[in-house]
């Protein structure tokens, strides 16, 4: 069987700077991650690929720095990689980026599951991975925190809600994503990083992919960003005087004003 | 200082110290306690394909040299040197089979200690016969079908936990050492079996255990080399496994030395750090020097090694002597940064103190080391004359 994970590369650190002209995010001299959940869809494809036998291939969308994502994923064992790069797809929102992941999933053809992270970290919405399956007009399952039956045509998993797990049946192919409960992603390998170190992943451009110019890039977007900032945080403080007792009164008083008891 | 590494070694390295600070760090203080042998660790390491780097290519190995096992060991000896020994010694003991054994020797076991499958161990040392390793006797009686063996080892490391061990023995009493020669004999062989798991001071993580034949059976395809190699083989493969020595020491050193910094810019006395105080800085200093120097030494001889030399027994011994007086030294001096801190189990300190000592004493105390550089220095005197 043959396993699709989606990928995204993000940047490493939880301190990112916006730049207020472009409203987007400064990448310069931020080193760029996998996104921490792609990392388990990526142990996920990997374990599932050992356990049924076949390929798991790992593509993502990106500028073409994004191949260092692809290689992190091939040094733990994703099998082949393919870029996703082109001018035309720069300011998709996730609705053109579902649909260009989409038209790339459906060029790979022969795929029995598509694996991707509940969402990314840095654009957080988690609508890219549904939103490619009703594309593709597959199945999908999201928040998967373990695979319990898998074989040609049929998978069994569980999903996280709220109060528990449900144990979902799916027809193959399907899309699913996953939670960091599902596996403990690991380590590299000295050999996955050689192969990593030596590969030449498959890149598509548009030219490739041939989406039609109206539904990639901002174009395609059904979305804006207006503005992106930082809110503002505001801090009122006042001392409370007096004996011991008056300051509890004073405390219990202004607690209730404010409706927090 | 820039050592000049090969990608493979930069790779190598790198992966090596991740395992030790996300794998091995945060169990180290529990292992030394429980004394409990790192399986799981274990398992990480063979999938990280580490116990692939000391292989050969052609039986599934990455071909690494001395250079590269070391930057290994020096990494996982930087977070605990109980865990790393482990590992060391596996190396250790497929260097005879590596070096001295036979195609087929080398297609039987080769790719399962490459693949992290099964451990090995190295086992000459009798409670008779330490530094004279001479005295072994510990006997190989040939018959029919293979050989006998007959006797107790001591003090071997992996002991139990290893699947294949290089023994060695005495074919030819009369020959005395040139009488001596080496097997592979396998964990579940008829007439095997471990005596007691020993408590040690310091490298508690490794398992440590008498390796007991009464009557063990072993095929005559599991002789290493000839009969009467026996010592050869075991001082060729201490002059190739003695680095690794140096690196765990070097490892140990470093390890101290960086808690040792550390500690002494957090611990405030008479008003400021403890690191303004010039009295400590020189103490730093010298260790840092000190590990340095080690280092230095290691790396070149693993490059004497590497590069194909033949004879390299006192470039492995200087290297060893060095890096372990310095482990010594520098995790004393590191004890004396941290104070009555370092003295306590909760700093990992005293432990470093404890893991270093033997690295003074095994594969070869240090003291015998010293007579075999001085007997090559006096060698090369006599022949200039």
């Amino acid at each position: 069987m043959n396993f699709l994970v989606c990928i995204k590369q993000v940047p490493g650190t939880t301190q990112v700077k916006i730049d207020p002209k472009t409203n987007t995010l400064v990448r310069e001299g931020v080193e760029s991650i996998i996104n921490p959940f792609d990392a388990y869809a990526i142990e996920e494809g990997v374990r599932l690929k050992e356990r049924a036998s076949g390929t798991c291939t790992v593509l993502t969308m990106g500028p073409p720095q994004a191949e260092q994502a692809l290689r992190d994923a091939v040094s733990v064992g994703a099998d082949n990689a393919i870029l996703i790069s082109d001018r035309a797809f720069a300011g998709s929102d996730t609705w053109a980026t579902a649909q260009v992941l989409a038209t790339a999933v459906s060029k790979v053809k022969d795929f029995d599951l598509v694996i991707c992270g509940r969402q990314s970290i840095d654009g957080d919405t988690g609508q890219v991975a549904p939103e490619m399956a009703e594309k593709l007009c597959l199945p999908f399952v999201s928040y998967v925190s373990k695979v319990e039956e898998i074989k040609p045509g049929y998978i069994r998993v569980q999903r996280l809600v709220e109060d528990g797990h449900e144990v979902v049946e799916c027809p193959l192919p399907a899309v699913i994503s996953v939670t960091k409960e599902i596996n403990t992603p690991r380590l590299p390998s000295l050999r996955g990083m050689m192969k990593a170190k030596s590969l030449k992943p498959t890149v598509w451009t548009n030219q490739d992919l041939q989406v039609p110019a109206d539904k990639v890039g901002v174009a395609g977007s059904a979305t804006r960003v207006v503005k992106i900032f930082f809110p503002q945080r505001t801090r009122k403080s006042a001392m409370i005087t007096g004996t011991p007792e008056e300051q509890v009164d004073k405390l219990v008083a202004k607690l209730k004003e404010t409706k927090l008891i | 200082m820039n050592y000049f590494f090969n990608e493979q070694q930069e790779m190598v390295r790198s992966l090596a110290r991740r395992i030790a600070e996300e794998k091995v760090l945060p169990r180290r203080a529990e292992l030394d306690e429980s004394e409990e042998f790192p399986w799981d660790i274990i398992r990480e390491m063979a999938a990280a394909d580490l116990f692939r780097v000391f292989i050969p290519e052609k039986y599934d190995g990455l071909g690494g040299g001395t250079l590269d096992l070391c930057l290994v060991v020096e990494e996982l000896s930087r977070a605990c040197s109980g865990v790393a020994i482990c590992y060391a010694a596996t190396a250790l003991g497929a260097i005879p089979i590596i070096e001295h054994g036979t195609e087929a020797q080398k297609q039987k076991y080769l790719p399962d200690i490459a693949a992290g499958k099964r451990l090995t161990g190295f086992a000459l040392t009798e409670s008779g016969a330490g530094s004279d390793a001479a005295a072994i006797r510990t006997q190989a009686v040939k018959d029919v079908d293979g050989y006998s063996i007959t006797g107790t080892k001591q003090f071997i490391t992996n002991g139990g936990e290893a699947e294949i061990y290089t023994v060695i023995a005495i074919t030819d009493r009369a020959k005395g050492i040139r009488g001596a020669s080496a097997f592979i004999v396998e964990k579940g062989a008829e007439g095997f079996t471990f005596g007691k798991k020993e408590k040690k001071m310091g490298i508690r993580a490794s398992a440590t255990r008498e390796l007991i034949f009464k009557n063990c059976r072993v095929p005559p395809e599991n002789l290493l080399g000839r009969e009467g190699f026996g010592f050869i083989i075991t001082m060729k493969t201490l002059d190739r496994s003695r680095p690794g020595v140096a690196a765990q020491a070097l490892g140990i050193a470093q390890g101290a030395l960086e808690a040792a910094v550390d500690y002494s810019s957090q611990r405030h006395q008479f008003g400021h750090p403890i690191s303004a105080i010039q009295a400590v800085q020189h103490i730093l200093a010298n260790m840092a020097t000190d590990v340095e120097a080690a280092r230095s030494l290691l790396y070149a001889a693993c490059h004497t090694i590497d590069s194909g030399s033949k004879d390299f027994t006192e470039e492995s011994a200087m290297a060893k002597v060095f890096a372990s007086d310095v482990a010594m030294r520098v995790t004393t001096d590191a004890a004396q940064v941290f104070g009555g801190a370092g003295y306590m189990r909760d700093y990992p300190i005293e432990k470093m103190m404890r893991d270093a000592k033997i690295t003074q004493i095994y594969e070869g105390a240090n003291q015998v080391l010293r007579n075999a550089i001085a007997l090559d220095l006096l060698k090369r005197k006599g022949r200039r004359q």
